[in-house]
């Protein structure tokens, strides 16, 4: 360092001390996020929780005169299964679609349908929530004959929309990082390039694409508003895809304004939220164990 | 190198010839295996094409059912006055101005410490354990429901650093939700710029800052631009994390004025605004909910369009 002013020594300390600080920044911010939600759920989690009955009880009464009672199995469920149906048909759209953008189409066309993918990844929540409101509802109602067209099927199609777009950008970076010797190897055997993605590619980048999936999971579990207002408020175990549930993600949204603040039914939201985190938390580390996984080797 | 989709590679070009000459008819020694191999291989490639066309078409249908519903209501008119009569008539002004207030300081809060992030990822971290948990910090902050975020703010924010549901408790919140989308766009514009280019610099004695500040930064600046954009699109579009952290229903002010919130004031935002008058609102004139939603999409589409054509334009600008 010959030459340098002690003056220009310490101000690029300084900004490298800076760089770091922004640069654990995210760490820091996961753990606040953990620690403010916990904590503010914290007092009624360690003095008056009740385990059992949240995990295993369906009845949600958190504003009964007589009896409260906070059992969110029925919640879970409403969560579980729009988020099934969801997967049920995002997966195979999106990865159908990311194996046509990635291994069928030419330069011009796969930029194009990547720009639509983009765009679709960009409408807002809320927006798609009042799609299932205005459009769907009643399509549903007419279609199915049901009483109500606000249920799993509606919330399903619209989650289904909303994480198609993940899923088919990570798959495609998947297929994408399977070398191309592979597939000119099959090629050079004579395969057509159906048989390249089914006999090379997909077992090559199983992973890559499992990874995918799951990110879709995680999207879809954490989803909010879209399914506030299109699953119809009815917090019960579905029988059907035309029954209304209702999820976690929504019924905090709906009731944290009114409850009081720091009362058990504001504190057991926030359980509830630390619940959320744990579910999504886990469901993207397995998603990056997954892909790290692979690249490590 | 440039390893980005768009790049024409050899792989693309080799196999259309080989289905061209694949689908000219029959040939010396076409089987029966052959031709049951060349059926699955067109069937499978129709199947592909009809889901990836089954992703436009909801884009199409729905921006344009929106337009066409709010059709009527969409005037000057509409952006600068007010809501009135319990948000059944009028404008959106109010929540208009509220999501811009909230979008541009979430961004000045979010833009440089994303960048910086991303410069620590990029430029100084060492490839061991500790980077590994920042990279699984970064994927999870981006995974973390909106929810969750919106409780996050209201401890945090609102009640344990005492702003109060306010415009900057809000922006802090959105800015932290979108600090993912900077990082990981920086960061692969960071990535992108060519080691030579560093080395060069470091040679006439630049320190590392100097570098990253003079050589780095300038040449990824589409990538961070880029970011940028898609973050204010996301912030504009977020409803959850603002509910209970400084949105309000319903706020009249000053029109015409593009000063009249106050950065501790709570605000409308167009995103809240959607909701609120398609699920809590009765007797609301048809059009005025599609109104909201078109403008929302609007901003948001457009916003995303303005990144994608920055981004083409400028890679084509590139010289490496």
């Amino acid at each position: 360092m010959v030459g340098r002013r002690p003056w220009e020594i310490a101000s690029e300390k300084l900004i490298e001390l800076v760089i770091r600080i922004c640069g654990i920044s995210a760490v820091l911010f996961v753990f606040g996020i953990f620690f403010f939600v916990f904590r503010e759920g914290s007092d009624l989690l360690f003095h008056r929780f009740n385990f059992k009955e949240f995990f295993t009880s369906i009845e949600w009464y958190p504003t009964s005169q007589s009896h409260v009672r906070y059992g969110v199995l029925a919640l879970i469920a409403g969560s579980a299964s729009v988020t099934a149906l969801a997967m049920a048909i995002a997966v195979p759209f999106g990865l159908g679609a990311a194996i046509f953008i990635s291994e069928f189409c030419g330069p011009k066309l796969k930029e194009t349908l990547k720009i639509t993918i983009e765009l679709l990844a960009a409408i807002p929540s809320v927006v798609w929530g009042f799609i299932g409101l205005t459009v769907m509802n009643p399509m549903i109602i007419t279609l199915f004959h049901a009483p109500i067209g606000l249920n799993v099927l509606n919330a399903g199609i619209i989650l289904a929309l909303m994480s198609v777009p993940i899923i088919v950008s990570i798959a495609e970076d998947a297929l994408k990082a399977v070398p191309d010797s592979y597939r000119e190897a099959a090629l050079a055997l004579g395969a057509t390039r159906w048989q390249v993605v089914y006999r090379v590619l997909l077992p090559a980048a199983k992973n890559g694409l499992l990874a995918a999936v799951l990110l879709g999971v995680g999207r879809a579990v954490g989803e909010t508003m879209a399914v506030l207002m299109a699953t119809g408020h009815a917090v019960k175990i579905p029988s059907s895809v035309l029954d209304s549930v209702r999820t976690l993600t929504a019924t905090i949204a709906a009731e944290l304004g009114e409850a009081s603040m720091h009362s058990d039914h504001y504190q057991i939201l926030f359980i509830i939220g630390v619940l959320l985190f744990l579910i999504t938390f886990a469901v993207n580390l397995t998603a990056d164990l997954i892909v790290k996984g692979i690249r490590g080797k | 190198m440039n390893l980005s989709p768009d790049n024409p590679t050899i792989m693309q070009e080799r196999p259309r010839q080989a289905r061209a000459a694949a689908e000219s008819g029959p040939r010396f020694g076409e089987t029966r295996l052959v031709r049951k191999k060349l059926w699955a291989e067109a069937i499978a490639r129709s199947i592909f094409l009809l889901m990836a066309l089954l992703m436009i078409l909801p884009l199409l249908l729905i921006v344009g059912y929106l337009f066409y519903q709010a059709w009527p209501i969409l005037s000057w008119d509409f952006l600068v006055t007010n809501p009135r009569n319990g948000m059944r008539l009028g404008g959106i002004w109010s929540p208009l101005l509220g999501t811009i207030y909230l979008v541009v300081i979430s961004l000045v809060i979010a833009t440089p410490i994303g960048v910086l992030a991303a410069v620590y990822l990029n430029e100084y971290a060492a490839d061991n354990w500790f980077t590994r948990i920042i990279h699984l910090a970064v994927v999870n902050l981006a995974g973390v429901p909106s929810i969750v975020h919106a409780l996050f703010g209201l401890g945090a924010f609102v009640l344990f650093a005492g702003l109060g549901r306010s415009i900057v408790a809000a922006s802090l919140t959105l800015a932290i939700m979108t600090l993912p989308v900077i990082i990981a766009s920086t960061k692969e514009a960071l990535a992108s710029v060519p080691l030579s280019f560093r080395e060069a610099c470091w040679c006439v004695g630049a320190t590392r800052w100097q570098t990253i500040r003079a050589v780095v930064l300038p040449n990824a600046i589409s990538g961070i631009l880029t970011g940028i954009i898609l973050q204010v699109s996301r912030a504009a579009g977020e409803t959850a994390p603002i509910m209970f952290t400084g949105a309000v229903f319903f706020k009249a002010i000053k029109e015409g004025n593009p000063f009249a919130y106050g950065l501790f004031d709570q605000c409308m935002a167009l995103s809240m605004h959607l909701f609120t008058i398609s699920t809590q609102v009765p007797d609301v004139p048809k059009a005025l909910p599609y109104g909201i939603a078109v403008v929302l999409l609007a901003t948001v589409l457009l916003v995303n369009i303005l990144a994608i054509v920055l981004r083409v334009y400028l890679r084509s600008r590139k010289k490496w």
